[in-house]
């Protein structure tokens, strides 16, 4: 490993150009603030889908105004027909779960600096790397094409069960070409994640530079890598199931079409396919997923975390490991959010018992990051703030989930609005909070500005508050029995709850509304921010040894040389009280040096 | 700033918990002999859920408060105990508390789903439609007619694709469109999807059961309360989904009787 490392060249030369340096660009820098970008606008576009949900909600008649220009017969006048609701309720969900939540702290930090962590110039597979982010740009234009295309975009959810996937056209509408549009475009997302997996898993492996053992790789480095080796298994079943849908589309197949089907009073001419079969796929794929959105997020806040203590975690080698066990458990717990899917009750106790054991490993996380602050010298910022704010909203999100790790509690709160409060919390703002924190932790090595610290506290503070009070209300109107994916409430026990949603709906815009501080604070640093320090964070890691914006080859042609573990703070050194891992300074530390 | 987080945790935190602790948005009253043990497995987990919720954040909140803005003076100090002690906790504390509430949870599963129904339970058939329910009783000969899909028209109002022509069983079959029961009878209710997936769900009863196109499944309850309550689709099944329900009637077993004969006579 280190003999590789140690006699890397250039894979590339650097671009000379503008195609080649900003568009199809080999460089892993350029092509994670691609991420970047693309998770960025895919943010504020499902964001705009979440505004107009909620206010359909709580005042469904209400028009909205521009919507008909999206769409004239989803939005007649402005009012959104149920229909519509369901394809941007849609929409929303995958252009968050897939371009967002798997895209930015994924693919996009950890292109950017998981080589430049482990010390690499760059991945090892620079095409594939490129490939990987323009198949998922590609699939992000087929996904937001369906908008446009035929009758819109599909209305299955983000989960598209079966047979609704697969039927066609004649089950509503977006069900025949959205849906195909939706499973090719989730396909190629796919491609795009696995060529990504193989280069982080391979970069984490091979390209380490000497004296970077495994255990002296930041947490960022860990948790892209266990995240990468989840992606590798996970989007490789998720792939063919969609492959399997188009398949049911276009080529008279029956994957997942059961015999004797009857819509609209028209026998489907299929047979044989299995309804179930589709959820363990999906699910399969789709649990695993709720840690490659989580576990980047959590390997970045406590990377921000330490630097802010200026103290390591209690346990680097605990906090890897309970990673790893998040990994390993989450493809045991799958069919939990299968237990009233019709599947073997027997079955719903088996994965019932790794859904409980899996908050072992969470528990210990928020534990270690928690009792770490213990004597620490905390530092708040808005990447700190952001960070606690994670550790705030995972635990909030997780509780939820001892109740939904019953089968028998299931029973009541499976398919209500609890469920939509403990996903949003725990895998949507919680990694939500962790992009942000990433954000204003490494925008300065990113761009070599510093962003505005007033706009990003006022923009934690309206985050923090706004998310709870959208999300907590959420768990009450599940255990009122509170329908998730209604377009309106004409139930007679959903209409007290209707006061609720309002409410949830104000929250929603006032904090929607905090993001454009956001994004004002980033577009305005880019260019007119504090030009920052080569490591204004007093960090350890090996970006803060690099220039600020790193060069092409990270390292300026000379390779960096590990010294010490990735958290030495709390020491006495000449740079101050840190050591940076690649400064061959000998300092005094409480525990000997892995 | 800090110590305002600190404090804005803790509110919030607090502010969270009183709508549980006053049963503001609570399940209904429960109506299903099963029910209680659901309730109670329910009551627990947020005895349990709530303490380590409001624990967590308190401490965190603390450790914020007490931590934060120290200068380069103050010592950098490490928990008692360090790791170990915390890992030790969370296996014990966390890993017994989960598995209490697993074990004891079967409990209130198995008596849902892993007993078989009395020999002598009222069987129904419902089945879930692009965005109806409808609902078949087998009438005296006790025996539901065999569905033929190909005959299913709305618009004659065959929902189930029933042939009563050829097939005996089928005559004396009543459907209708909402479903009555009669109070402290067992149910065996048994489940068809005609088209995609949908779901079952009455709150009161403490049910939700998904339909699988293509698998018949089914379930058993008593409902032990006289009144109308509301059967919804849980499952999204398309542009109706929202508005795809039914009324469950629970009538004393005389009532039920003449809603039965009228409903006979109405086919």
């Amino acid at each position: 490993m280190h003999d590789i490392s140690a006699q890397a060249v250039h894979h590339h030369g650097p671009p000379t150009s503008f195609i080649r340096k900003h568009v199809f660009s080999l460089d892993h820098k350029v092509i994670g603030k691609q991420y970047y970008a693309l998770a960025l606008l895919a943010a504020f576009i499902g964001m705009a889908l979440s505004w107009m949900m909620r206010i359909h909600l709580a005042w469904t008649n209400a028009p909205i105004p521009g919507l008909q220009l999206l769409s004239k017969s989803g939005a007649p006048g402005g009012v959104m027909t149920p229909e519509y609701y369901l394809q941007l309720m849609t929409m929303h969900g995958t252009i968050m779960v897939f371009f967002v939540l798997t895209t930015a702290p994924f693919a996009a930090f950890g292109n950017f600096f998981l080589p430049i962590q482990v010390g690499a110039e760059d991945m090892p597979f620079p095409h594939f790397n490129m490939m990987s982010f323009w198949v998922t740009f590609a699939a992000f234009v087929v996904l937001v094409s369906s908008f446009f295309i035929g009758d819109g975009p599909t209305l299955g959810g983000w989960t598209q069960y079966a047979p609704l996937n697969a039927v066609g056209a004649v089950a509503g509408p977006g069900q025949g070409l959205g849906v195909v549009l939706w499973m090719a475009s989730i396909a190629l997302f796919c491609v795009g994640q696995l060529l990504g997996s193989l280069n982080f898993i391979s970069t984490t492996l091979d390209l380490r530079v000497k004296g970077m053992s495994l255990m002296r790789l930041p947490l960022t480095a860990w948790a892209w890598f266990i995240t990468s080796c989840m992606g590798l298994t996970a989007f490789a079943v998720l792939m063919p199931a969609c492959i399997l849908a188009i398949l049911d589309h276009v080529a008279g197949t029956s994957f997942f079409v059961a015999s004797n089907l009857v819509i609209n009073d028209q026998l489907i001419p299929k047979s044989g396919g299995s309804t179930l079969l589709w959820q363990h796929l999906f699910w399969f794929f789709g649990h695993p997923e709720v840690y490659i959105a989580i576990v980047p997020g959590i390997g970045i806040v406590s990377h921000i975390l330490i630097t802010n203590m200026r103290k390591p975690m209690l346990s680097h080698r605990t906090l890897i490991y309970s990673m790893g066990a998040l990994a390993v458990l989450s493809y045991m717990v799958y069919g939990h959010h299968m237990f009233v899917s019709g599947m073997n009750p027997y079955s719903s106790l088996a994965f019932s018992f790794p859904t409980l054991v899996i908050t072992i490993p969470s528990t210990i996380i928020v534990l270690i990051a928690t009792f770490s602050l213990y004597g620490s010298r905390l530092r708040i910022n808005s990447a700190s703030l952001f960070s606690l704010g994670f550790i705030s909203m995972f635990v909030s999100g997780g509780v939820s989930g001892f109740f939904l790790a019953q089968p028998s509690i299931d029973i009541m709160l499976h398919a209500t609005y609890f469920v939509v409060g403990h996903f949003h919390l725990v895998m949507g703002v919680a990694a939500m909070f962790g992009i942000f924190a990433g954000t204003y932790f490494w925008f300065p090595k990113m761009t070599g500005r510093m962003m505005n610290e007033t706009l990003g506290k006022i923009h934690f503070w309206l985050s923090f508050v706004g998310a709870y009070c959208i999300f907590m209300p959420f768990h009450y109107l599940g255990m009122a029995g509170n329908v998730r994916r209604y377009s309106s409430f004409p139930d007679d026990f959903l209409q007290p709850l209707i006061p609720v949603h309002r409410f949830i709906t104000v929250a929603a815009l006032i904090t929607g509304a905090a993001q454009l501080i956001f994004l004002y604070n980033l577009i305005h640093s880019r260019f007119w921010g504090k030009p920052a320090p080569d490591n204004p964070w007093e960090a350890t890691s090996l970006e803060w040894s690099t220039p600020t914006p790193p060069p092409f080859d990270n390292f300026g042609g000379e390779l960096p040389v590990v010294y010490h573990d990735p958290y030495q703070y709390g020491v006495q050194s000449s740079a101050g009280d840190y050591v940076m891992q690649t400064s061959p300074e000998q300092v005094k530390t409480e525990h000997e040096e892995k | 700033m800090a110590k305002f987080f600190a404090a804005t945790i803790i509110v919030i935190a607090i502010l969270s918990a009183i709508p549980i602790l006053r049963h503001t948005w609570d399940a209904p009253e429960d109506i299903s002999t099963h029910g209680a043990l659901i309730d109670e497995q329910m009551s627990e987990t947020m005895a349990e859920a709530g303490i380590s919720f409001l624990a967590a954040q308190f401490v965190l909140a603390f450790f914020i408060w007490k931590f934060s803005g120290r200068g380069p003076e103050a010592k950098i100090q490490t928990f008692p105990g360090g790791a170990k002690g915390l890992v030790i906790a969370a296996l014990l504390v966390v890993g017994i508390e989960v598995m209490a509430l697993g074990i004891f949870g079967v409990k209130a599963w198995a008596n849902v789903y892993l007993t078989a129904p009395s020999a002598d339970a009222m069987p129904i058939q419902v089945q879930a439609g692009q965005f109806a329910f409808y609902f078949r009783y087998p009438g005296p000969d006790g025996t539901f007619g065999p569905i033929h899909p190909e005959l299913v028209n709305e618009g004659s109002q065959n929902f189930f694709g029933l042939d009563p022509e050829h097939d005996v069983d089928a005559r004396d079959d009543i459907v209708t469109a909402e479903m009555a029961i009669p109070v402290n009878k067992e149910i065996h209710l048994l489940m068809h999807s005609k088209d995609v997936g949908h779901s079952f769900f009455v709150r009161e009863l403490r049910v939700q059961q998904d339909f699988v196109p293509g698998l018949d499944v089914s379930l058993h309850f008593t409902a032990t309360k006289v009144g109308k309550y509301e059967i919804v689709c849980t499952q999204l099944c398309g542009l109706g989904h929202y508005n795809m329900k039914a009324y469950l009637y629970v009538y004393s077993q005389e009532d039920y009787d003449n809603w039965l004969k009228k409903e006979q006579a109405m086919q």
